[in-house]
């Protein structure tokens, strides 16, 4: 039986499918959960109560949702490039997927193990701008043509920052693998070894870029309602929307497990009389997402030049000098060689 | 598989480059190119070069192709035109292809090498060293000044495109986002007492 999963070539290939599956499905699961999640803790800062009608608590309005999306009519838009308009949320669904193909959740919980897991991240999470663009400029029309550009230049924009972010963690660590930045936080004092306290500011910083890479609230302005209607996705309907919103989603739950992985310290115990294990891992996501969720809630709308203004003129070159300084304390091992983490 | 893969991409890449030519719309023609850089980079993968690999999607799909996209999409040229002028220069161009493929032909044709030269050729790192570090050791060990100097060409050519598209113009109300920040709340809002029938 073992065989035959690992000589032949068809038992190789349905390995690898339920291997996929077993990350997928569950990932899909938690998206309808985490999206109930969000909308509560919404309510919730606002004093309102949230969806409570389907089921208990309102704890399937998700799945609700969901039957509502697919089975209303497509809307083509007139003059739409159709095979463009389509291919825009299939796109942007595919990518935010495939880049947990590289994101571990336990030592060796994990679909492929290279050795440039970082760089296949950001590269895929550059692809994404492209259903922005795509969707934006298919539809044929001027509210989601000018919500696409203004979200590829943010997203580009902040791109910038979150590269050389990710930079300043591997000059401490001396590898692109997740699991070599995992086990560079691990130590006898449990949370205090995580990168979180020598690369702070770095954690603010890349918490406030994926905000803005995500098109999170403050930084929604690809699709400001008061604005633009609803940017690229105005003349998007049923489920190619639906494909869009999950998009989106597992993008923010993506950059939830990054900020665990690169700062928090992954699958880490905080406390050393605690075993690590992959909960520790989802309870961290867990927490960035609520943090995520109550800066939607609380936030209000950033204008345009500030954006770009803070991304361009604040963020970067704070990033750079960062890197500098990272490169400087690894070398000549500052502050107790905190900043060097090289396995030698 | 692994034969399976390269033909895939490298059909891919083909079929990208003919319809980034071909195709009649330019946007299309842009995504064609999108395809054709992402396939170059799974060959490059398939190759062991995952970091080049990497770097190919993150720069040209990630940023320069993004940049075609979007002037292509302002700039809303009608290419078709622009192709039925280019017709006149068909014969030129073609004879200028047929003269550099006969020179690769003699070139590539006439190339011999020597048995015991191929037999000295080695790789310039330790194969035991993973292709990225391999990468960084020879490009900051031994080609330094080199690397260095072609990061200073490209400051300079950054700095030449902004120095040239840089225009101060007076006209324009600009926000000043300091003078905003430092300004005080309480003194931001006047309440006037309106009476009625007489306005302001």
């Amino acid at each position: 039986m073992v065989e035959f999963f690992t000589q032949t070539g068809l038992g190789m290939g349905l390995l690898l499918v339920g291997q996929v599956l077993l990350l997928v499905v569950p990932l899909l699961l938690a998206l309808a959960f985490l999206m109930y999640a969000d909308r509560k803790i919404w309510a919730a800062v606002m004093m309102r109560r949230g969806p409570n009608v389907v089921g208990v608590f309102g704890l399937l309005q998700s799945f609700a949702d969901f039957l509502k999306y697919i089975v209303k009519e497509v809307v083509v838009p007139a003059g739409a490039d159709r095979a463009v308009f389509f291919l825009a949320p299939m796109i942007s669904f595919v990518m935010a997927m495939i880049a947990w193909a590289v994101i571990p959740f336990n030592e060796n919980w994990i679909l492929a193990d290279i050795n440039v897991a970082i760089l296949y991240v950001f590269a895929i999470s550059s692809l994404e701008v492209y259903g922005v663009i795509m969707g934006g400029w298919a539809s044929n029309s001027k509210y989601p043509f000018l919500g696409s550009l203004r979200s590829a230049a943010q997203m580009i924009s902040y791109e910038v920052s979150i590269g050389l972010i990710i930079i300043g963690v591997i000059i401490s660590t001396g590898s692109m693998n997740f699991g070599a930045i995992v086990q560079a936080q691990e130590g006898g004092g449990g949370l205090l070894h995580w990168y979180f306290l020598p690369h702070f500011p770095m954690l603010i910083l890349f918490f406030i870029s994926a905000l803005a890479e995500t098109n999170r609230p403050p930084f929604d302005l690809p699709e400001a309602e008061s604005e633009l209607v609803a940017g690229y996705q105005v003349e998007y309907s049923s489920t190619p929307f639906l494909l869009f919103m999950i998009g989106e989603l597992v993008a923010v739950v993506l950059m939830c497990a990054l900020v665990s992985l690169l700062f928090l310290g992954g699958w880490l115990s905080p406390v050393a009389f605690l075993p690590d294990g992959f909960f520790w891992m989802f309870i961290k996501m867990l927490g960035v997402f609520f943090v995520f969720s109550m800066v939607k809630a609380i936030t209000p709308r950033y204008r345009y030049d500030q954006l770009m203004r803070l991304g361009w003129k604040v963020f970067l070159p704070f990033s750079l000098f960062w890197v500098v300084f990272v490169a400087f304390a690894a070398k000549f091992e500052w502050f107790w060689g905190i900043y060097a983490r090289w396995p030698m | 598989m692994i034969v399976f893969a390269f033909y895939l991409f490298s059909i891919c890449v083909i079929t990208g480059g003919l319809f980034t030519v071909v195709s009649r719309n330019p946007v299309h023609s842009v995504l064609w190119l999108i395809l054709a850089f992402l396939s170059s980079a799974g060959l490059f993968v398939l190759l062991g070069a995952e970091f080049v690999a990497m770097l190919l999607i993150i720069v040209y799909v990630g940023a320069v192709a993004v940049l075609f996209l979007f002037v292509v999409m302002m700039l809303d040229v009608d290419f078709a035109e622009l192709k039925a002028e280019m017709a006149k220069y068909m014969p030129l161009a073609l004879l200028i292809g047929m003269i550099i493929l006969m020179q690769f032909v003699m070139a590539f044709g006439a190339w011999e090498t020597n048995a015991a030269a191929e037999g000295l050729r080695t790789q310039v790192t330790d194969l035991d060293v993973q292709n990225t570090a391999a990468l960084g050791l020879i490009l900051y060990d031994d080609y330094f000044l080199i690397f260095q100097l072609a990061g200073m060409i490209l400051l300079v050519a950054m700095i030449g495109a902004i120095v040239l598209t840089l225009r101060h113009r007076v006209d324009v109300k600009r926000q000043d986002v300091v003078a905003q920040m430092m300004r005080d709340p309480a003194k931001t809002m006047e309440l006037k007492d309106v009476k009625p029938g007489q306005g302001l």
